[in-house]
């Protein structure tokens, strides 16, 4: 016996003893052959080889190896089929790292005045912001539409479909065609910038409702409750906290979106001097500059954002 | 920023607003007894919160409105003439169909530039994170330092990093992969050192406790823990970086968003509308799978 | 062995960040084989002792004995020998949730093993087989390829124990065992501790929050309050004053009165 348990520890002096509880269990066979008892050997897995198994069962972990695997592949794929156009790599990354000293570390303005910069950062505030404002608005009708708990179940699922499909288009498509569609400008930029928005708010909505107590709509229905008493007495209430929370989230997203497609789509705002600095006047100290401020408010408007979370919680 | 936690699964987001709320607690703790004393006046003071919340919604509406010249009627209006517009022009033709195969080609490269971006930011975020957490002891120093590292790569947005490795990388596809990656990396390193601080803490004690090095803590402890998550991170990273690359490709001239430009500024909508079908098939099959993955393993 | 105390605290106190005093001058001794419960209110020190014990906490003054080795100033390496031969057991279980079972108990042997075999879980027969037999005394071989976040508390507990059984402790430490369990899976912990101790002759050092459960189960009762101790004898002698004394509350305050 004490040889089954002396475990390839020989800095251990103790030896272990064995468990004798109450009832004794079958005599231990000889070591050398097998040390468990034939009641326990049955719950024992073993390989092909004879070996323990010691793995969970199930299917969770074979498939995050599968997914891992296969998602390394892909990678590897990916860098063996790019087009890097002969580009001398070494000498790119050296070129970087000396362009991104001059832009950090000197950073000026040249061709915008400050008070400019400032404007155009509001305009990319104010895109983000009407954005998250009409998104919220269309989000929580989206949300009713499709939460599990609450909504027609054919309804919700053509809704789904629908947020999906508007979800997967990028943002800057959504401008790019309706600034064709409805004319260059502001209005575009906001539609443009609110179908993402409205898709993203109606999935994390439709999550936090579903998130709720099935008790409470239940109870209010059986007192005879109208739809919308339900939905401002006990869906909104419960799930104000979470959505607000996702609501900030999402203004942060727009507001570092309208940056973006300001540069790719010229929608205006901060993104589009951005572009200009570097496409247009080539002046890494310009880009810079722009970027500090931008950065900067990046930090605030998170900072804020926490603040006004922690309040409604 | 956290805006992934919303696709891997409810918990996890709970998870995220406790952690949020321990930060918070200086601000929270304060107010419960405040409530029990004023519980008479609950109704009088939600009222005002709701009069204020109006007040600030409605000034914020405005004063926006007037910076982006953006108007109600005009928004509405533009939907009625887009619709038509886009159900006139923006349909595949036969002759698009000529295109398809370089769609799909430069469809395929944004695809795989968005999953090699990701896997590779992912596997370096989470080496820093582990060096970003404070559950393994490593050193505190390293940590504080890792955090801010990651700080720097988050808020700085990946357009600028385009418009920096344009100068240097040219029109590139290597350009938009590193723009990606250093946004991807600043992201994900954040919420893997929140994941591993939530998921792996105690563990990780009970791992010290028996003795266990560093390095075996690690990986029976720490790996196994936020495996799941950290899949399910990815796979929504993928996702969101298939619409970034686009976004990026009409900046750097590669990809699929580049596809898109040229089409679009040639006025041949058929071929846009065709590119615009192909992305969301793909990106809705891609979300399909990874859904499909995060059931199985969370 | 026998004669000389497993542990020996002389004078210990611990000040978390130059402040907070959780611990001041702390001196008792173990041996081997005892079976002793620390009670005490929440916050009066109880779990900064087993911590200082294996050093995921580090006392601020005196000296902690452990086998013959002043510990408390103790290396890496020295650190990781009284690890090795401590075992320890939480409120919470701090299991590798996403594991099975069986991986959890096999990492009992991590301190005993080389980093690079413990990094890929290469473990041997024998010592899977010392799992199993493990498992089987504490009634888990059903269980042994579920994964943690399938069982309930007590199991979970369960596997605690068998996880620090494996490496084969002089002492086991034990934070709140029971603390989050039903009354009943309170029981078989405690059972399960008990006959670890006597059949094993493992000494076990006990945090416990319930003081009914204290005078049941161990020989020795150390009371602790505001980091010092105030009583340290057997049950018998632990009177409701003594009690009284130790959780700082007056007479009829406390669920645990009893006549």
């Amino acid at each position: 016996m004490s040889d089954s348990a002396t475990v390839a520890a020989p800095a251990s002096p103790a030896t272990l003893p064995a468990f004798p509880s109450a009832p004794p269990l079958t005599p231990q066979p000889d070591p050398e052959t097998s040390s468990s008892s034939p009641d326990l050997e049955k719950h024992i897995d073993r390989s092909l080889r004879g070996k323990i198994k010691i793995g969970a069962k199930g299917l969770s972990g074979p498939v995050i190896k599968i997914t891992a695997l296969v998602l390394i592949g892909l990678t590897v794929y990916g860098f063996l089929t790019f087009d890097y156009k002969n580009i001398d790599f070494a000498q790119a990354v050296a070129k970087t790292f000396h362009n991104a000293q001059v832009m950090f570390g000197q950073p000026k303005l040249t061709y915008n005045s400050f008070l400019g910069l400032m404007h155009a950062l509001f305009v990319s505030f104010a895109l983000g912001a009407l954005a998250t404002f009409f998104g919220a608005i269309a989000g929580f009708i989206g949300a009713l539409l499709c939460a599990r708990n609450i909504a027609n179940p054919l309804v919700g699922n053509v809704v789904r479909a629908f947020v999906a499909f508007i979800r997967a288009v990028p943002t800057v498509l959504w401008i790019l065609i309706f600034s064709v569609a409805a004319g260059l400008g502001g209005v575009a930029a906001v539609v443009g910038l609110t179908f993402h928005s409205a898709g993203y708010l109606a999935k994390a909505y439709s999550e936090s409702i579903e998130e709720m107590d099935s008790g409470v709509i239940e109870a209010l229905k059986a007192s005879g409750a109208s739809y919308w008493q339900i939905v401002f007495q006990a869906i909104l209430p419960a799930s104000i906290s979470y959505m607000t929370a996702w609501t900030f989230l999402r203004f942060e997203i727009n507001f570092a979106t309208a940056i973006a497609v300001g540069a790719a789509a010229g929608a205006g705002g901060i993104g589009f001097d951005l572009f200009m600095a570097s496409a247009f006047y080539f002046d890494l100290s310009e880009l810079g500059f722009i970027t500090y401020v931008i950065v900067i408010a990046v930090v605030l408007l998170e900072l804020a954002a926490t603040k006004v979370k922690a309040k409604v919680r | 920023m956290l805006d992934k936690l919303f696709k891997i699964s409810p918990r996890a987001w709970r998870a995220w607003l406790s952690i949020q709320s321990r930060l918070n607690k200086g601000n929270s703790q304060p107010e419960k007894p405040q409530q029990k004393e004023k519980q008479t006046s609950i109704f009088t003071k939600r009222k005002r919160v709701f009069t204020l919340v109006f007040i600030v919604v409605a000034t914020l509406y405005l004063v926006s409105s007037a910076a982006a010249e953006f108007n109600l009627i005009d928004g509405l209006e533009s939907f009625p003439k887009a619709f038509i517009w886009i159900t006139t022009y923006l349909v595949p033709d036969e002759k698009s169909l000529s295109n398809l195969p370089a769609i799909l080609a430069k469809l395929s490269e944004t695809v795989f530039v968005a999953i090699a971006v990701t896997v590779c930011a992912a596997l370096c975020a989470f080496f820093f994170s582990l060096l970003g957490t404070t559950t393994t002891k490593t050193n505190p120093w390293l940590a504080r330092m890792v955090r801010v590292v990651a700080a720097f790569f988050r808020n700085v947005p990946d357009v600028v990093w385009a418009m920096l490795l344009l100068f240097s990388f040219g029109q590139n596809v290597l350009t938009g992969f590193f723009a990606l990656f250093f946004a991807t990396f600043g992201l994900l390193t954040r919420t893997f050192i929140e994941t591993i601080d939530e998921v792996s803490a105690d563990c990780v004690e009970a791992l010290n406790a028996t003795g266990a090095t560093t390095l075996q803590i690690v990986f029976q402890g720490i790996i196994p823990s936020v495996l799941s998550v950290i899949i399910s991170w990815i796979l929504y990273m993928i996702e969101t970086n298939i619409r970034a690359s686009t976004l990026i490709g009409i900046l750097t001239a590669t990809g699929i968003g580049y596809q898109f430009d040229m089409y679009y500024k040639m006025m041949n909508y058929a071929s846009a509308s065709l590119v615009v079908i192909a992305i969301v098939v793909v990106v809705i099959a891609i979300e399909i799978t990874s859904t499909r993955i995060r059931k199985v393993i969370m | 062995m026998s004669d000389a105390p497993i542990l020996e605290f002389k004078n210990v106190s611990k000040t978390y960040n130059k402040i907070t005093k959780a611990l001041s001058d702390v001196s008792f001794s173990l041996e081997e084989g005892e079976f002793v419960s620390i009670i005490g209110p929440s916050g009066s020190g109880k779990s900064t002792i087993l911590r200082c014990i294996n050093r995921l906490v580090d006392a601020t003054e005196g000296s902690i004995i452990f086998d013959g080795h002043d510990i408390s100033r103790a290396d890496k390496r020295e650190i990781h020998q009284v690890r090795k031969k401590t075992g320890m057991i939480f409120q919470h279980y701090n299991l590798v949730n996403r594991l099975s079972v069986i991986e959890n108990v096999l990492h009992g042997r991590l301190g005993h093993k080389s980093t690079l075999s413990g990094v890929v879980g290469l473990y041997t027969e024998k010592e899977k087989e010392r799992a199993f037999e493990i498992l089987e005394k504490l009634g888990l071989t059903e269980q042994a390829y579920k994964r943690c976040d399938e069982l309930s508390g007590g199991q979970k507990q369960r596997v605690g124990i068998a996880r620090s059984i494996m490496q084969e402790p002089r002492l086991i430490l034990c934070d709140e065992p029971i603390a989050s369990l039903d009354p009943s899976s309170s029981k078989v912990i405690m059972d399960h501790l008990s006959n670890i101790n006597q059949t094993m002759n493992i000494t076990c050092l006990i945090n416990l929050h319930q003081v009914q459960v204290a005078l049941k189960y161990s020989r020795r009762i150390i009371g602790i309050t505001s980091g010092q101790i105030v009583y340290d004898g057997p049950p018998e002698t632990l009177t409701q004053d003594i009690i009284y004394e130790i959780y700082q509350s007056k007479e009829g305050e406390l669920i645990t009165d009893v006549g």
